[in-house]
């Protein structure tokens, strides 16, 4: 027996249960420690840490999306507003050209109611020098020939028809004349 | 050759009594200068001691170190989260993984930094006992273990858990009667001890090489013998390096110690699936 407990006590197995006991109440001390305090601190930190950098990325995502939708909206801003100056140089010269087409045309038609105009006036101006040339000419005549002739040819009859054949006779020479100057 | 040849010569002299496994339990503080002794025998000792300073050590450390929690961290609060976050990450979720790891890091934790303290005492001037080096406290610290996973893997399955804890899916029947007792002894009997015995047995041997080189210097330093206190100075040299091996394997042990229990907590958690 004695020397069954000197075996034990030189065994370097042989536990001093103290030791033991106070191993186990250091380690559950240590273990209260942990969980009362360190540990939930530690995770709270960690998981803040872990939503700022997360919140970070989310912001700088949502920024990100907003400038990119800013120059979306500034882009076809400047598409539309590129559209709308081709679209109103279009119009200009459209109506450009139409204006010059109406001017032309308009030009057109006053320069040919202006040379109507002349044309009619000329022939109008005509006509009345041929009327009061032949007017003229015919009581010129007549005055003359009554002259040389004397009263008797002063009937009107008569010296009308001698100065309408007088015409004719000077008509057909003029017309044969001015045929001989064609030719 | 002369090295090895002159101490056996001045041992037979003078002889050198070398250090033994007794020396590496001090007498009790209180009583004081009482003889250390196992089991039952009272007395308050320097291991005790050193276990309740590196409780405090720790508890201090982490407490301030986690009491600020800003989200841009001052040095002190750097160096406790990556410790923590070492232990939670490399251990706790790359081991046990899943939803609900979070529970279980406590535990890990909590073994990892009570081994690395305690053990890293060994490396202490003035204090330089391993704490683990005792066995009561390595049977301690992997008893908690044991039942721990054991109460895990029974939360999880109930008692059903026993037979899937020794009854491998996927083995032929004629196999099992081999299989079975096989998978009791080495995950029931054998696993805690070799999961004590693998941190006391390091610690134990670690400290009695640089216990020897230390008493062996000494005595060749005071031998007189101008080429034994030149060996002397070849035994420094090689105690120094044990010493920085033996510091490695402090850490080294920490660490598969509390590896260990997180694979035997994740073994328990999923035992239906191995």
């Amino acid at each position: 027996m004695d020397n069954a407990v000197i075996l034990a006590a030189e065994s370097p197995l042989a536990p001093n249960l103290w030791e033991l006991l106070v191993t186990v109440a250091g380690f559950a001390v240590l273990m209260y420690i942990v969980i009362k305090f360190v540990m939930p601190a530690f995770e709270k930190t960690f998981a803040e840490r872990t939503e700022a950098i997360e919140g970070g990325i989310a912001k700088a995502e949502a920024a990100q999306a907003e400038a990119n939708a800013a120059r979306e909206e500034y882009k076809q801003q400047l598409l539309d507003a590129r559209t709308e100056a081709n679209r109103i140089r279009e119009e200009a010269r459209a109506e450009g050209a139409q204006i010059l087409a109406e001017l032309k045309e308009k030009a057109v038609v006053e320069a040919t109611r202006i040379s109507a105009q002349a044309e009619a006036q000329i022939e109008a101006d005509r006509q009345a020098a041929v009327v009061s040339l032949r007017a003229e000419v015919g009581t010129l005549a007549t005055e003359l020939a009554s002259r040389i002739v004397g009263e008797s040819l002063a009937d009107d009859a008569r010296s009308a028809r001698v100065v309408d054949r007088f015409l004719a006779d000077l008509e057909a020479q003029s017309a044969t004349q001015s045929a001989g100057a064609a030719k | 050759m002369i090295a090895l040849a002159l101490p056996a010569q001045t041992t037979t002299e003078e002889g050198f009594v070398p250090p033994t496994i007794e020396e590496a339990h001090p007498p009790n503080i209180l009583p004081w200068n009482t003889e250390y002794g196992v089991w039952f025998a009272p007395g308050f000792g320097k291991q005790m001691l050193l276990v309740i300073l590196s409780v405090v050590l720790i508890g201090a450390f982490f407490y301030v170190a986690s009491r600020r929690g800003q989200l841009v961290p001052g040095k002190l609060q750097f160096v406790g989260e990556a410790a923590y976050g070492f232990v939670r990450n490399s251990i706790g979720k790359d081991i046990i993984g899943g939803r609900d790891f979070l529970k279980y890091v406590p535990w890990l934790f909590t073994a990892f930094f009570f081994i690395l303290v305690n053990n890293i005492f060994g490396a202490v001037p003035l204090l330089q006992i391993p704490s683990f080096s005792h066995p009561g406290s390595a049977y301690a610290i992997a008893a908690i273990f044991y039942i721990l996973w054991i109460a895990v893997g029974v939360k999880k399955h109930g008692l059903r858990y026993f037979k899937l804890a020794v009854v491998p899916s996927g083995v032929p029947w004629y196999i099992m009667p081999l299989v079975v007792p096989i998978e009791i002894i080495s995950n029931f009997l054998v696993r805690p001890v070799t999961h004590s015995l693998r941190l006391f047995a390091t610690m134990l041997a670690g400290h009695l090489i640089v216990m020897l080189a230390g008493s062996a210097i000494e005595f060749m330093a005071l031998s007189g013998n101008v080429l034994l206190q030149g060996t002397g100075l070849l035994v420094l040299g090689g105690a120094i390096a044990m010493y920085m091996l033996e510091a490695l394997i402090m850490v080294l042990q920490a660490y598969v110690f509390t590896l260990l229990a997180a694979i035997y907590i994740e073994g328990a958690l999923h035992a239906d699936a191995h």
